[in-house]
């Protein structure tokens, strides 16, 4: 009974939450089914303008099911995608970043034998003139619009601290700074939503910390919404406006960070049972 | 040491098996049979070396292989060594290489005999190819054996165009890179969803069905028998020849008073040639440094990256397939100028293989490699021609050497260094 209680209660503050901002993601009975196993079953969420959202459950409980499903690389079963009020769902895996929700990986996937700043020009492939006449002659226009990509990875290379690296082969980097670079190359690509996958897995304390206030000034620097995987509960609890709690493909709560820190249920499904 | 015996003894006896029928007997026909008759002696010491040969080298096998590690590999003394000068001097170095190798190339067949332009000549088309299937598998990763199919779409384009329709061989040109092409676009398709080895096998089998389509499609290709007597190509309606085959154009030694001689012409085709390779080189290094030519490194680099980040790696994989496959078209069209005649059988998987050898020998998605390789591997075996039969054995030897000696290729590709811009 007091479950049901506090999930209420959850539901209700977390929709006073989201209503302060207008909704740039939201999900609906999101279900994605591989062949008999149901992976994740009818997952809602929403992600406000400017809010840092994070879902968190065990391992092998749908998280990143859910990213797939989002970022186009798998065709949901079932269930509405709504990203700035357009439906996405069964769009194309480029097309969906195109709009501005990119995403980072669990496992880091640069470009490990270009350089760094090869990394953050790639990612700015929609930016750029790519017209192959434009290329050849090197138009004005194609010649503006580069100088304008570099312009942009210098600066992030700056707020990410990896200037002095431009040059260096991506592959070559420490882990940590492979996952600032793989933040970085999301960024020049200026979505209006960051989707990262467990960002702060494999980092030491410190590193999380500058993990921790990238994020935070991601979004309030730069005004990005940023859907969040991640394990550490630091992290989360820290910097999360809401967080969505799934097991087992179920969704089984949803909150401020406060509410799922004191919700019995979540922490049994992190314990296991007494 | 036991495990170096065993392995030994049984290459040993797999080399006795597979030698043995091959040389130690002889079929000879009697009446309207054939009786099996030992070979004679000789033969059998043959067998026998061979035998002892691998026997010994697989019992020796990792002293010899620590031998030759241990040979010196051949490097550039320190003081040459490009990493090692700072950004501005290394430009100017290497900018100065290249115009060097440039003034050479346009010297040499003035200083050289006939027989060396022509080969040079030949070396000019191996580069071309090479560079244009660099785009494919060296930048774009995605591994092509069936890359003379676009070399024979090209030549065939011109040879038909010029005998159907009596078109010249600039006319032909841009249309042959334009077939060539088309085919790349056509079987860019099917392999969209490829990758390595299943991608490799499904060119391997489009080469084959152009050629085979070629062979068979006699009426209009003239089959096995091939087209003969396409024109060389003109200069400004100028034939080299020693008198005029098509009206209206008038004879190079005619314009400007001086005696026939046969070699005008050679040099010429040398010229158009490396015209030609400067005209690939140049497109190419500027694609690779646009963005399209970033995009080609990033899906070899990583498919699923490419793909969150915004780009279509359906128009990124066509893209490489179209444009690697329209130099093969120029350099196709080209050799039908230089031949005059062109068959099926030129266009084989050997000639595949040959150019992928070049990209790998070369080093994967560098083109000073490439052209490295594409010189050695032409030129070497011409060398090599006294040697006769043992000529493809050295051949195959020397490729061996090269893999063990420097596996990333003769010049790995460099990354680009990018000045940043200052942030104000």
């Amino acid at each position: 009974m007091s479950n049901s209680t506090t999930n209420a209660a959850s539901e209700a503050a977390h929709q006073a939450a989201v209503a302060q901002s207008s909704t740039i993601l939201s999900v609906k009975d999101l279900t994605m089914q591989f062949g008999g196993l149901v992976a994740v079953n009818g997952v809602s969420l929403k992600v406000g303008d400017g809010q840092i959202v994070s879902i968190i459950g065990p391992n092998g409980a749908g998280k990143t099911t859910v990213f797939n499903c989002l970022s186009g690389f798998y065709t949901p079963t079932s269930g509405i995608i709504r990203f700035q009020g357009r439906e996405i769902q069964g769009m194309p895996d480029f097309k969906i970043s195109r709009l501005g929700m990119v995403r980072t990986f669990q496992h880091v996937r640069l470009f490990s034998n270009m350089t760094v700043i090869e990394n953050l020009l790639v990612a700015q492939h929609r930016h750029v003139n790519t017209s192959l006449l434009a290329g050849l002659f090197k138009s004005s226009d194609y010649r503006q619009k580069e100088e304008q990509a570099m312009h942009r990875a210098r600066y992030w290379l700056d707020k990410v601290n990896l200037t002095k690296l431009a040059n260096r082969e991506a592959g070559n980097l420490a882990y940590g700074q492979q996952r600032r670079l793989e933040i970085a190359r999301c960024m020049v690509t200026e979505p209006q939503l960051l989707m990262l996958d467990e960002p702060a897995a494999g980092l030491n304390p410190k590193e999380t910390k500058d993990l921790d206030n990238l994020i935070v000034s991601l979004k309030e620097d730069y005004h990005v919404s940023v859907l969040l995987i991640e394990h550490d509960m630091n992290l989360v609890m820290g910097i999360s406006d809401a967080i969505y709690v799934i097991n087992q493909g179920q969704p089984l709560a949803a909150g401020s960070p406060d509410q799922i820190r004191n919700n019995p249920e979540v922490i049994k499904a992190y314990l296991g049972e007494a | 040491m036991k495990k170096n015996l065993n392995h030994a003894l049984f290459t040993a006896l797999i080399t006795f098996i597979v030698s043995f029928p091959l040389l130690g007997l002889n079929l000879v026909p009697s009446g309207t049979f054939l009786t099996i008759d030992p070979a004679d002696a000789g033969q059998f010491v043959y067998i026998f070396g061979a035998v002892i040969l691998v026997f010994v080298f697989q019992l020796f096998r990792d002293q010899i292989m620590g031998i030759l590690q241990g040979i010196p590999r051949p490097s550039l003394p320190e003081s040459m060594h490009l990493s090692q000068l700072p950004q501005e001097k290394r430009n100017r170095f290497e900018n100065g290489f290249t115009l060097a190798i440039v003034v050479i190339a346009l010297i040499w067949p003035f200083l050289v005999s006939r027989g060396a332009i022509d080969l040079a000549t030949l070396v000019l088309i191996y580069v071309m190819l090479g560079l244009g299937l660099n785009i494919v598998v060296g930048l774009a990763g995605l591994l092509d054996l069936g890359y003379v199919a676009f070399y024979a779409v090209g030549a065939y384009s011109y040879a038909l165009l010029s005998e159907y329709f009596g078109m010249s061989f600039w006319l032909a040109l841009p249309i042959g890179g334009l077939m060539a092409a088309l085919f790349g676009f056509i079987l860019g398709f099917p392999v969209l969803r490829l990758r390595g080895d299943y991608l490799a096998i499904v060119t391997l089998g489009f080469g084959e069905i152009i050629r085979i389509l070629l062979n068979n499609l006699t009426e209009l290709t003239g089959g096995p028998n091939g087209i003969p007597g396409i024109p060389k190509p003109t200069l400004f309606g100028m034939e080299f020849g020693r008198r005029v085959k098509e009206e209206g154009n008038t004879l190079f030694h005619d314009v400007f008073g001086i005696a026939y001689d046969s070699s005008y012409k050679v040099i010429f085709l040398y010229v158009l040639a490396l015209l030609l390779v400067l005209f690939t080189i140049f497109v190419i290094r500027r694609l690779v440094r646009m963005p399209v030519g970033r995009a080609w490194e990033a899906l070899r680099e990583d498919e699923i990256a490419c793909r969150s980040l915004g780009l279509n790696r359906t128009a990124i994989k066509l893209s490489a397939f179209t444009i690697g496959a329209a130099f093969a078209g120029f350099a196709g069209c080209f050799f039908a100028a230089r031949q005059g005649f062109i068959s099926p059988e030129s266009f084989t998987f050997i000639e595949s293989a040959i150019i992928l050898a070049i990209v790998v020998l070369g080093g994967m998605g560098s083109q000073m490699g490439v052209i490295l390789a594409a010189i050695a591997m032409t030129v070497l075996p011409e060398l090599a021609r006294e040697f006769q039969e043992y000529r493809m054995l050295m051949f195959g030897l020397m490729m061996v050497l090269m893999m063990v000696w420097r596996p990333q290729g003769l010049l790995p590709a460099k990354r680009p260094h990018l000045e940043l811009s200052d942030v104000k």
